[in-house]
């Protein structure tokens, strides 16, 4: 059925994202490839994969973005994937019932076996979450890794999504959003979490953490109030080490 | 968005077929058309015709067409399967109105009641196609009010130049049917310059600042995609006419969509049942179908989606 769920259980598993803390390594979407072309959305098709167009299904994908100009430019590494919306228009508009959303988590997965690859739902989706893949005919998205998070042939420390798992600057949270008592609804609150392009509606569950304010004062980073000019020792050590290695 | 073929021949092949079916049914039943055998034949055919054409190329572009049966199980939320479903719903009306016109040698009276009904499912297609469309919030310039009357003039518009050279060649054409015909043309075009007006002097409400959340920041930009190629998401959404082009595109539109078939239709109706009028009503089809194609390309090209703003673009 590709009527949202009549009676959501209140269970909204989904991401956090830390802006501030994002490196934008890409970690996490080289894991997410990795893990999803052999697991739920399997294979995710490549084309051309070591020519000069390459072009293939990526889930989850990095932008970069500069906010601001001169001084007080910054650079904020974005990561993006399915946000598993709460009004979810690329499930709705779904003529096959093959795009649908879980009653017990909100997650927005594709039964592949029914999905006829009219593309329709990524033409819905505003974030571009949604990605078609040409070698197999069929839609290919987030599944916040299903067959991880309820795999109980893992070890519970990693029944998480690939790229939580994978981040190595633990930018990205993952929890249930619509229990309010949960590590990751209290992260939100308080951090002041965000949803993206709030004004078209959809509710997304993913939220995004604000980069931090940034720190203009020298004592607030720890350093010096005064640089102190070098002694003439330093200097002297300064001068043959430049010798030494223009050389 | 990417104007694929397959796409703008489906939504101006069977638009016109089910412009035609419209048109045929509602004149019928308004006693404007008599249920001439040769005639009937011909305009069946030909919207059948059209209108399978249509339903057959909208399957090229998907990835499974022989699960496309699944496409009209979801009408509870999906335009796209209530269009399926109503197209399908359009044959056997057509069939049983053929009948009536052709086996039985009618279409007024009871058999008008079936026309009508031919009618009324063929526009209910059109408008479920525009809905399509008009439903998506993604994309500014079709999520608007302006997208589900162009859709539904053009479909009549683009049956009734067809139904204009159908009367002429088989002598049965009358100034009613020339004049509604005519209306249709004026009716699309005013459709269009309001369609076109409301692309022109609005904007999406999303900007790259709300897609990012960062207006608190300052202005947004994007200085490295995800990849150093593109990907689906340009492909299939990053298409967009470059504005100079569009524009010359526009007053083709405007020539060989309205203005031409607009002044021949009604000048038509000065010469009917001539030789003249025949030949400018087999002169409007095509070229006005041809106009259409190009208007349908633009419909495409000059749609921006959300999706976009993360890609560097600075409006949607």
């Amino acid at each position: 059925m590709t009527s949202l769920p009549a009676f959501p259980s209140g269970r909204r598993l989904g991401l956090v994202i830390d802006l501030d803390i994002c490196v934008g390594c890409h970690a996490c979407a080289v894991h997410c490839k990795e893990w999803n072309t052999g697991g739920h959305p399997a294979p995710l098709t490549d084309r051309d994969a070591y020519g000069p167009d390459p072009v293939g299904v990526w889930l989850n994908r990095i932008h970069t973005f500069e906010a601001d100009e001169g001084e007080d430019v910054r650079t904020i590494h974005f990561p993006k994937s399915c946000l598993h919306c709460e009004n979810a228009d690329c499930v709705t508009v779904c003529p096959t019932g093959a795009s649908y959303k879980r009653e017990q988590d909100g997650i927005v997965l594709v039964n592949e076996d029914w999905c006829i690859g009219c593309k329709l739902c990524s033409w819905a989706c505003p974030y571009g979450a949604r990605e078609f893949d040409e070698t197999e005919g069929v839609m290919k998205k987030c599944t916040l890794c299903i067959d991880r998070i309820y795999n109980e042939n893992m070890q519970e420390v990693d029944r998480l999504p690939s790229c939580v798992v994978t981040c190595p600057a633990g930018a990205r949270h993952f929890g249930d959003l619509g229990d309010p008592r949960s590590a990751v609804s209290q992260l939100v609150a308080a951090r002041g979490g965000f949803d993206l392009m709030p004004e078209l509606g959809y509710k997304p569950t993913n939220k995004y953490l604000p980069p931090r304010p940034r720190k203009t004062r020298a004592r607030d980073i720890g350093a010096p109030r005064r640089l102190v000019p070098a002694g003439n020792a330093e200097r002297l050590l300064a001068k043959w080490m430049d010798r030494i290695f223009t050389r | 968005m990417h104007p694929a073929y397959s796409v703008i021949f489906f939504t101006t092949t069977s638009g016109a077929g089910l412009g035609l079916l419209t048109l045929l049914g509602f004149l019928s039943a308004a006693g404007a058309l008599p249920a001439h055998f040769g005639f009937g034949i011909a305009a069946f055919a030909i919207a059948l015709g059209l209108l399978t054409f249509g339903l057959l190329s909208s399957t090229f572009h998907l990835g499974h067409p022989e699960r496309a049966w699944r496409a009209l199980t979801q009408w509870r939320s999906s335009w796209l399967a209530r269009e399926g479903v109503f197209a399908v719903l359009v044959y056997p009306a057509v069939a049983l109105f053929a009948f009536g016109w052709l086996a039985v040698g009618s279409n007024y009276g009871p058999w008008a009641v079936v026309g009508l009904l031919v009618a009324g499912l063929s526009m209910l297609t059109v408008v479920c196609t525009a809905m399509i469309y008009a439903s998506l919030k993604t994309i500014h310039q079709w999520h608007n009010i302006w997208t589900p009357p162009a859709y539904i003039t053009l479909s009549v518009m683009s049956g009734g130049v067809w139904l204009n050279a159908l009367v002429e060649v088989f002598g049965l054409s009358n100034p009613y049917i020339a004049g509604w015909v005519a209306a249709s043309i004026a009716g699309a075009w005013i459709a269009r310059l309001f369609y076109w007006r409301f692309v022109d002097d609005t904007e999406a409400i999303s900007t790259p600042e709300t897609a990012t959340g960062l207006r608190v920041y300052g202005k947004v930009r994007a200085v490295e995609g995800p990849h150093t190629v593109d990907s689906y998401l340009n492909r299939e959404m990053g298409y967009t006419a470059a504005r100079r082009h569009a524009a010359r595109l526009r007053r083709v539109v405007h020539l060989a969509a309205f203005a031409v078939p607009l002044l021949l239709t009604m000048a038509s109706v000065l010469w009917s049942n001539s030789w003249l009028a025949i030949a400018t009503s087999l002169i409007v089809a095509p070229v006005a179908s041809l106009g259409l194609l190009v208007e349908r390309w633009l419909f495409f090209a000059e749609a921006k989606h959300t999706v976009n703003l993360y890609y560097g673009a600075e409006a949607a």
